[in-house]
This record gives C-alpha cells, structure tokens and sequence, in this order.
C-alpha cells in the first residue's frame, strides 16, 4: 500500500438549497484513501456519509455549493468537465443501497452491463459482452450468458446487487464508492455479497470508501474506519482499534447501544435523544454535547477541531484526556 | 423473565398458505404464552411475513387454525364487533413508518382513533390515555401534533407502537420493526419494548433478520427455512449452538470483529 492517497478530501464543506434556504450537509471533512485500502463511513441518518460519496463521485445535486477540495491522483475532482470528468468516472464506480432504483427497468442486463465500455471505451459489442460474462463469473454469477438476456424484474435483491458490482468493476475503476449495498439485503446474502466484493477488491488492489451504519460490519472488512456525526468526521481510527480503543465518545456510545448477538443485555446503552442532522448543528459548540456523557465545558466554548491521537483522530475536544475510559462494554 | 402461564395467548396449529403452486408456509406450529417472546428468524422468502399477516388476518391461511386468546381467527371476521374483538387480541408494526401512517393524521389523532374505536371511553379519558401513550414511547407534545411527514423514521415508528398499543393488545406482532432505525434510536426503541412487557404482560412475535435484536428481545426462537419450521428452542440455546445447517449459516453470517465473510 502506497503512502500517497489515491483520494483526498481536505476542508470539504457543502451546502445544498432545501426550500429555499441554503442548509449545510457537509461540514469540513478530511478524509484520504490510499490506493487498495478500505475505508468505512459509518453514521447515523443525516450524518453526511452519503453526501461525502456522492461529491467525492461528483453526484451532487445541482446547485450545490462545494468549499474545499477533492483530489484524486493529484487533479482536482472539482474543476473536471467533459471527456476528463467521463474519464474520472471510470476510475471512481458507485454503488447503492437500492440496486433496483439505480438500473432501467425495461432494459435488460447485457445492455446495461455493456453500456460503459461501449460508449465511453469504444469495445466493440461481442467483446464487451464476453467480458460481462467473465466479470458475472467473478461475481458468482454462472450462466451470465442467459443472464445477460433477462431483465432486472427477473433477479432477486441479492442477484442485481451482484450484477450492480460486476458493472461497478467492469471499467477497472481504481476506487469503489459503495453506499451501504448490503442494507437491504438478509443476513446470508449480505455475507455472500461482502465475501464477493472483498474478495475482488483485493484481487484487483482496488481501494473502497464503505458506507454503512453497521459499525461492526465496517469493523470487520475494512482497514480504517470513519464516524461521522452531523456532517462532520468526528474519528477516523484503525477498525481493528475502534471498539477497543474508540478516540470519541459518539463512537463509543453508537458500539455500546448495539444489542449483543452473544448475551441478553439488561438494558441497552441508548444514546438519548436523536441523531442530529448537518444543518442542525450548532455553529459554536460540539454538535454531540447535548447527547454526550462527558459533556463539560470545554464542549461548550468552541466547534472541536480534529486532533491526531494514537494513530487517528477525533474531533473531541477531551479526546486525550478521556483516553483509555471510552472502552465499549455494551449493557449494564 | 416474566413467567408463562397457563394457555397460551397464540396458538398456531399445522398452518398452511399456497399461492398458487408455490407453498409459501408449511405445517407450521407453536404457541405464545404470556408476556413472552417468540421471534422468527430466516432468510428473505422463508415466509415469516406470510406468517405475520396470517396471524393478524392481512391473509387466510390454506389450512391450519389460529388460535388468539382461545378464539379461532383463521376465518374471516363475522361482523364489525368481531373484527375490533381481533384487535385487541393481535396488533401489528410493520418495518417501513413512511407507508404504515394515514398523511393527514397526526400522532394524537391515530391514537384516539383507536382508542375510541376499541375501547369507547369518553373524550376526557381518551385525552389521558393519549398523552400516556405518547410519553410511553417518548414523543414529545409538538412531535405528538405533527403529520408523518414533520417526523423522522425513528419518531414515525415509535407513532405506529403507540397507535398499536391503544388497542391494548395481547399480542403485538414487530415485524422487522427496529430494522430501519438509527442506531441510537434502535435502542431506546428496544428498551422500551421491554418495559412495556414488564409493565403489561404482553406478548411479542418478532420477526427480525437481525440476531443481536432476537438475542435481546426473544425468549424463543423459531429458525423458518422455506416455510418450514428446522429449528426452534430458547433464544440462547439456538443463537449459541445451532443445530441445524440453516440457522449455522445464518449465525455464521453476522458481521464480528476478524469476521471474514465466505462464499456459500
């Protein structure tokens, strides 16, 4: 693994027009991802993760209004237009939580899976069709020959998740911005398509931004993980550390309130009230304060800044005072 | 854990539902007794939902009886007074809170409804139970005046468990109802669920995909595959050593720290 990030988010800020005010979704996130590494996004509703993906694809709604940057390679995602924003989009592939929301209904998956290549890399038909094959293949689909004749209607939820991934990686994108795919999906199946992606993903050195609010699932595939709290990266941390050695109380609290698949807990450690969103935040204090055991204040005088610890950072201004007391012991 | 005593509150006997050739659920049976809780775990189409909707009557079963505090409801309602009787026996929540509220209604409204529907209290009494019900899943007055749409998911779904507990059911179904919650919210949700089992003796079917949810809120477990019943036992004795192939697989797959998922 390289040193120097394949993409780098640093300052990025963006707010979007919401009937007709403009509202905050993202608030100053920094964030790198290296070239093959995994990194989780992990947050509540309103949280920004979604948001961060869709700028770092350059999906945002029109309108938007972007401060900061984004780089990839060392060019500026922002600036990219025409056949060099195409170009980029090769590299960078996305998918989603609904794959049946992001695929035309009346086409059939040959089509869709061959469209990329044959628009925007000249491949001609047959053999922009043996490579979805070979790509359905690498996604556990076998017979993608037929599968290459149906339409969405006729696959499960699983299935067309699997062909939104073949399609994802049949341009040799560099990094895949994967927004919580396996949400919707039951437990075997979210196994079988993770086993699929992580699988490919190192085979191919691919590096993935993995988005989810399953903070135990971005733990157990990914290298780093991201927490994000109203639209703000408030730790970034080794995933192998975050339960043991979480650096933010949030990130502590959202793994403590998780029930335990091995015993029945008295009561669960909820977080009281609710997830705040971006634009609810308050502009002179730490958005977490309100919901925060450790609250004090410090909290109170100032929007936390990031601060290096231990290998990761945390947006908390206690974070090295509170070290080692954030532990999750789930229940009580 | 609250004790289960005498008849069971819900009883499904060699329940049976064909759509057409495809057997969706298959000789199922078990009983609930009071104040406790089954959950039905399996993999999308092994027919739990088909299960729930024929327990609440959203579907006839093909053959089979159900039977809720001794009454048989596997046949249609006879009458208004017999469908209300129904529910107040069984009440459901469904998993998705943006298409299970009425738009025009706010959260006060729904559970009045309801209330004066079952229960025929005059307005007074009404305006009580209300605000008890409200404070029970802890919305606050402005959020118990908002339409749906004002409300978050968490909010909406806490709505739709109070509006089923005005009917003061005796058993209510959850059918992956935590499934959409934040997880801060997913919480409070659970926890409150079990107070209001301590608090009322009410009994819960879960259906969930979710383990840790079933480990926290369900004494029992049922493991459906393909409609049939493979495995069922106390919720520690299934979740830690499961016996039967399809419930392994189904523990095998939840995420862990070191986990690594495999192909099937």
């Amino acid at each position: 693994m390289s040193d120097l990030p394949l993409l780098e988010a640093v300052g990025l800020t963006v707010l979007l027009e919401v009937n007709g005010a403009r509202r905050a979704v993202l608030r100053d996130v920094s964030l790198a991802l290296r070239p093959g590494e995994a990194v989780g996004l992990v947050g509540e509703s309103g949280s920004g993760k979604s948001m961060t993906a869709r700028a770092m694809g350059r999906l945002l709604p029109p309108g938007a209004e972007v401060r900061g940057s984004i780089r990839f390679g060392g060019t500026d995602v922002g600036g990219l237009a025409g056949a060099d924003l195409r170009r980029y989009r090769s590299q960078v592939a996305m998918i989603f939580q609904d794959p049946r929301a992001h695929v035309n209904p009346v086409r059939r998956i040959g089509d869709f899976l061959t469209e990329a290549l044959r628009s925007n890399h000249a491949v001609p038909r047959a053999q922009a069709r043996r490579r979805a094959v070979d790509m359905l293949a690498q996604v556990g689909i076998e017979d993608g020959t037929r599968r290459l004749r149906q339409y969405p209607h006729q696959m499960s939820g699983g299935m067309l998740q699997r062909i939104m991934i073949a399609a994802a990686l049949l341009t040799g994108p560099r990094l895949l911005l994967a927004d919580e795919p396996t949400t919707a999906l039951d437990v075997t199946t979210q196994a079988e398509v993770m086993a699929i992606l992580d699988n490919l993903r190192r085979r191919s050195g691919l590096a993935m931004l993995f988005i989810t609010h399953d903070l135990e699932l971005a733990a157990a595939i990914c290298d780093r993980t991201a927490v994000m709290y109203a639209g703000q990266i408030v730790e970034v941390r080794a995933s192998a550390l975050l339960h043991s050695d979480p650096l933010h109380p949030y990130t502590a609290a959202l793994a403590a309130a998780r029930p335990d698949i091995t015993r029945t807990m008295h009561r669960l450690r909820a977080i009281p009230g609710r997830p705040l969103s971006a634009f609810e935040a308050p502009a002179a204090e730490c958005a977490f304060a309100p919901r925060c055991p450790h609250v004090a204040g410090v909290c109170r005088a100032a929007v936390p800044g990031l601060v290096e610890l231990a290998g990761g950072v945390s947006r908390c201004a206690r974070a090295n005072e509170l070290r080692g007391q954030l532990e999750v012991t789930p229940g009580g | 854990m609250a004790e289960g005593s005498g008849a069971p509150v819900l009883e499904v006997a060699g329940l049976r539902k064909d759509f057409g050739s495809y057997v969706a659920v298959d000789d199922v049976s078990f009983g609930l007794p009071h104040g406790r809780s089954l959950a039905i775990v399996g993999e999308s189409g092994a027919g739990k939902t088909t299960i729930a909707r024929m327990i609440v009557g959203l579907e006839r079963p093909t053959s089979g009886t159900i039977t809720a505090c001794g009454r048989d409801r596997s046949r249609a309602p006879r009458s208004a007074h017999d469908r209300r009787q129904r529910g107040r026996e069984v009440q459901i929540v469904f998993q998705d809170p943006y298409t299970s509220l009425d738009p025009r209604q706010n959260a006060e409204a729904a559970i009045d409804e309801v209330l004066r529907l079952h229960h025929g209290w005059p307005a007074g009494h009404r305006r009580a139970r209300v605000t008890e019900l409200t404070d029970l899943v802890g919305l606050d007055a402005r959020q118990a005046r908002a339409l749906p749409r004002a409300l978050s998911g968490g909010q909406r779904q806490r709505v739709a468990i109070a509006r089923a507990l005005a009917a003061q059911p005796a058993v209510l179904i959850l059918d992956e109802s935590v499934a959409a919650l934040d997880m801060s919210i997913q919480a409070q949700v659970l926890n409150l669920l079990a107070d209001i089992r301590d608090e009322t003796r009410i009994s819960y079917i879960l259906i969930s995909h979710d383990l840790a949810v079933v480990r926290q809120l369900a004494d029992e477990t049922l493991v459906l595959h393909r409609g049939t019943v493979v495995e069922r036992g106390p919720t520690a004795r299934v979740l830690d050593h499961p016996e039967h192939p399809c419930t392994q697989r189904l523990r095998a797959s939840v995420p862990r720290p070191g986990w690594r998922p495999k192909l099937a």
